[in-house]
């Protein structure tokens, strides 16, 4: 394999752009601190705060994803991602450090901000009904800073363990035996990762973090609806960093046929992000409970219906239309052009998502959404790149390699 | 329908056939089809067979089968039978989604097995000639169509030198017809079997 280019090495220019972005989403992320963050108008801080958090909380879950996928792939013995496994795995290494900054966002808000986000910090609102004392044992800074801490430390510590796993990959040739057991420590480890990410992302942190703006409001699909959403976004990602690499010479091994994989990833949870939508949705629609379409009401009426609709058409019928076609799946620009679609689009989808409880009356989006994002993306390329250059492209030993180098779809 | 002449060739090994397949190939002879008894990943390309249509086949009978449930429960509920249903509009478009969905799924699913059956011409009551019944077991039966012009003996011995266990030759239906196959006769003759 003394062929294969397996060290990459972080192009100036990649650096200069991220160093850019970065420089240019400070630039904003300060200006609204100050301007906005720390003013007197609470209206004014709602928008700051608001903003910075939905940024913070799509960027971890999306880094996350990367190693949501590791993990399922691995359990499910997958061996099509192994010529480019090292991506996801770099991908990941952003959750500790995109973690901390939510984790700081999230702290802030509920210790220093009062309660003009989270309703059900409000203790005397929450004394006075019985819907939030009902749901107090949950919706409580101690339970909200222990389940919040925990959730990141674990994300990064599982994902941790599992990329240190596959160091071993690197090092030496294995005989049937050391396969056998390297397969099946990957497998606890994954399974460890995927159990306390269903408990987390697939259930109480999405209602925890962002359902509880609209403390009375609760769907049991929300956090599916999250996850669908960011796994997508997270997918396209991925086939970001491969179409990148690929195209700076590097993953000679990767081919169409792993890109194809990537776009039925795509494409499918694509169509289970609108399944979720649809049914969060349309029961509640159809029961028309004043407090169930409460969080509908100024979405599908109000200031928002437009961006409303509009991610249904970016994330739906874009991906539904373009994405179907094999010859789709198996084209480098398409997909790219899809992946950025798809992770815009569910960006849009999580703004919508905090910002349409916070600021009801109008649409916010503008400077400081897109400066934040600059911040993020340029955050993002820049640490995954590192990460990249750190180690081989590919885990030259590992047992299924040769599995995904003759893989075919 | 029409009988053809036919030189049929058995192969046991999958490393055989495809190099066997592109030599048939470039020496010009037309591939009539090559019978497996299970599917070999990549013979479809050695044999130069197009992609099939079968999947845009059933993104239109996706597509008629949401414009159906879409035009049909419209016109009933608003046109033909307009109820009030818990107050709601009578176009209530969000309740009408499943069972558009449902209806895309029915006919794109059978709207494909039809289409598949009739390609492969496979259905109840329907005949086709098997030109080898190892096709179903083990052997791996290429079947070429022959021209007025086709030397027989030369083929032959060709598909033998390039790994053939068996050869022969056959006039028979290439298409399907009525029959059953516990008893109808053959409408074949077979000619003659020469060992390899």
């Amino acid at each position: 394999m003394a062929s294969l280019r397996t060290q990459f090495e972080v192009p100036g220019k990649m650096k200069t752009w991220s160093y850019a972005l970065i420089g240019l989403g400070l630039a904003a992320l300060l200006y609204g601190m100050f301007t906005k963050g720390f003013s007197s108008d609470e209206h004014e801080q709602v928008h700051f705060w608001g903003t910075l958090m939905y940024n913070t909380i799509f960027w971890t879950l999306i880094c996350n994803a990367s190693m949501f996928f590791i993990s399922v792939t691995t359990l499910a013995q997958a061996g099509f991602t192994q010529t480019f496994r090292r991506i996801p795995e770099a991908i990941s290494t952003l959750v500790p450090i995109f973690g901390a900054i939510t984790f700081a966002v999230l702290l802030y808000i509920v210790f220093g901000h009062k309660h003009h986000i989270y309703h059900w910090l409000d203790t005397e609102a929450v004394a006075a009904d019985p819907i939030l004392k009902g749901k107090s044992g949950f919706l409580n800074p101690t339970f909200f800073v222990i389940w919040t801490t925990l959730t990141i430390a674990l994300w990064s510590f599982l994902g941790w363990r599992i990329r240190k796993l596959n160091d071993e990959a690197d090092a030496a040739p294995m005989d049937r035996e050391t396969s056998e057991k390297f397969i099946h420590r990957g497998t606890v480890r994954t399974a460890m990762f995927t159990v306390w990410f269903g408990l987390t992302v697939g259930s109480t942190v999405p209602w925890l973090w962002m359902m509880s703006i609209d403390a009375h409001w609760y769907s049991t699909m929300y956090s599916w609806y999250t996850f669908a959403s960011s796994f997508v976004a997270g997918m396209s990602l991925i086939a970001l960093w491969v179409i990148y690499l690929k195209n700076k010479g590097y993953l000679e091994l990767t081919s169409q046929e792993h890109l194809h994989d990537i776009g039925k990833f795509m494409f499918a949870f694509s169509i289970f992000w609108t399944y979720l939508w649809f049914s969060q949705y349309m029961l509640i629609w159809y029961a028309n409970i004043p407090e169930e379409t409460v969080y509908f009401k100024h979405r599908t009426q109000g200031a928002y219906k437009g961006i409303f609709f509009f991610n249904l058409i970016v994330n739906f019928l874009c991906p539904l239309l373009i994405l179907m076609k094999r010859s789709a799946k198996r084209n480098y620009t398409l997909v790219t052009f899809m992946a950025v679609l798809i992770i815009f689009g569910h960006w849009i989808d999580f703004y919508q998502m905090v910002m349409g409880s916070l600021m009801k009356e109008h649409v916010s989006l503008g400077w400081l959404d897109f400066g934040i994002l600059a911040f993020f993306v340029g955050a993002m390329i820049l640490f995954v790149g590192t990460a990249l250059s750190k180690k081989p492209l590919i885990a030259k030993y590992h047992p299924y390699l040769k599995e995904s180098v003759i893989h075919q779809v | 329908m029409a009988k053809k002449k036919f030189v049929v060739g058995c192969f046991d090994d999958e490393a055989v056939l495809f190099p066997a397949v592109k030599k048939v190939r470039t020496a010009g002879y037309k591939i009539h089809d090559v019978y497996t008894p299970f599917a070999v990943h990549g013979l479809d390309h050695a044999m130069g067979l197009r992609e099939t249509s079968l999947h845009t086949a059933g993104f239109i009978y996706g597509i008629t089968g949401t414009a159906t449930a879409l035009s049909s429960i419209s016109w009933i509920f608003t046109k033909d039978w307009p109820l009030n249903i818990g107050g709601k509009p009578h176009f209530a478009l969000p309740a009408w989604i499943p069972i558009m969905f449902e209806l895309t799924v029915l006919f794109a699913a059978v709207g494909m097995v039809l289409t598949f059956c009739y390609l492969c011409q496979l259905a109840p009551f329907v005949k086709k000639h098997h030109f080898h019944a190892r096709a179903t077991d083990d052997l791996f039966v290429m079947v070429i169509e022959c021209t007025d012009k086709t030397n027989t003996d030369d083929l032959q011995a060709f598909l033998s030198s390039n790994g053939a266990l068996e050869t022969k030759v056959e006039v028979a239906e290439d298409g399907w017809w009525l029959g059953r196959y516990d008893k109808d006769e053959m409408p074949f003759e077979e000619k003659q079997i020469v060992a390899a």
